[in-house]
């Protein structure tokens, strides 16, 4: 395969306007994001100590959060909201294999075969 | 030696090598985690009533850290935004605070968290003698409120005696809340504030005992869960503290010279797996300390 040349501005050490001025329109919004986790980290703290009535139903609740927690810092903090495609797929992949491996625990509890 | 497609992107996946590398790694840590995450679901979800210790983290102490955390993974993609700008000194300040940040997480976890753990005892007690104990585990009590047993006895425990084989006893010098006053509706659900311990002396019968320990990885499925988790997860921390302050120091500032580009991407690759580190504890904090 032939190699492309590095683009000119990659050794500058002046910054490619378009890219610094799209950099800069974004940090406001890693900041916002930063305060959002911290906030919903407090959420998830005091929705902890309130009684749903049950632990399983407290559980489910924190891991709600804790997962709409980590799709934004996978999302923004990690760029997974504009990635390029040979990313999606490594992870969709990985995700199934995830899932699998959950589901192979959950056959554990379904297990026909007992010793009494 | 000139390593292509080290700072531009490839053609044919858009991508520099760097991050389709680092995103390979991350997804083998996902399938790494994720087993450790299945195994405590399998441990958690198995465990007898009563058998899966509830309330002995320190929850302030672990909300400060994820606190600290998650400042941590701003702070870092505030550091890549700087190269980016070519804002060489900004970046270095950033930096800065995320490797503070990281040391900070972790002498908390080794210095305060571990070791008040490995000081702490707990003796499961047999059911045939949970009669003999019921003024310090409360069962009758529990029961009518449909609230799980309590099985075991917690506290501060005479260390010398411990270590003496011939001692026929546990002896606490202090015990949890929980078994100082276990008919007390406001032990009944762990709190946001660790209740100190209650000077209460009790000998319990090494007989009346199925298993005591410290609360050492072997004292249940629980603590060998929590130490092997956040041991793991400490380790990423070390490891990405140890790379940062490698990109911090003058390699950094010759490599920013030389390309600032290559730093940028080298400063990004690391940031994704200290963002991946954070995402774990995301995680970690609700499992281990609130529930």
């Amino acid at each position: 395969m032939e190699q492309t040349p590095e683009h000119s501005h990659s050794h500058s050490h002046a910054p490619d306007h378009d890219v610094a001025h799209h950099v800069d329109s974004h940090v406001k919004g890693y900041l916002l994001v930063g305060g959002l986790l911290m906030f919903f980290t407090v959420v998830t703290v005091w929705l902890s100590f309130v009684n749903f009535g049950s632990q399983q139903a407290n559980i489910w609740v924190a891991m709600a959060l804790a997962t709409f927690k980590a799709g934004c810092v996978a999302a923004i903090f990690m760029h997974l909201k504009s990635e390029k495609w040979t990313i999606y797929r490594f992870l969709l992949i990985t995700v199934v294999f995830a899932f699998g491996m959950f589901f192979l625990t959950a056959l554990a509890f379904n297990d026909p075969i007992r010793l009494n | 030696m000139e390593i292509p497609y080290e700072v531009s992107a490839r053609p044919d996946t858009g991508l520099y090598n760097a991050k389709i590398g680092i995103w390979l790694f991350l997804a083998s840590e996902v399938m790494l985690f994720g087993g450790l995450f299945s195994a405590y679901v399998f441990l958690r979800v198995g465990a007898l009533p009563g058998y899966w210790p509830h309330g002995f983290l320190n929850v302030p102490v672990g909300f400060v850290n994820t606190l600290v955390l998650i400042g941590s993974s701003v702070t870092v993609v505030l550091a890549w935004a700087s190269l980016k700008m070519r804002r060489f000194a900004q970046y270095k300040i950033w930096m800065g605070i995320t490797i503070l940040c990281g040391i900070f997480f972790l002498t908390v976890k080794l210095t305060y968290e571990w070791p008040a753990k490995f000081h702490h005892f707990g003796a499961y007690i047999k059911p045939e003698a949970m009669a003999k104990y019921e003024p310090y585990l409360g069962n009758n009590y529990l029961a009518a409120k449909k609230l799980p047993p309590r099985v075991e006895i917690t506290g501060d425990v005479d260390e010398v005696a411990l270590a003496d084989p011939n001692s026929k006893a546990y002896v606490f010098k202090a015990l949890d809340e929980v078994n100082a006053d276990p008919t007390n509706p406001a032990s009944d659900r762990p709190t946001f504030w660790q209740r100190p311990v209650v000077e209460k002396e009790l000998v319990v019968d090494k007989a009346d005992v199925q298993y005591a320990s410290m609360f050492y990885p072997r004292h249940s499925a629980f603590f060998s869960a929590y130490f092997l988790i956040t041991g793991l997860h400490g380790l990423h921390v070390l490891g990405g503290i140890i790379v940062f302050t490698y990109f911090w120091l003058p390699v950094g500032a010759n490599l920013y010279k030389r390309n600032p580009e290559h730093l940028a991407n080298r400063i990004e690759v690391v940031g994704l797996f200290w963002h991946f580190v954070d995402l774990v504890w995301i995680f970690v904090f609700p499992l281990f300390y609130l529930l």
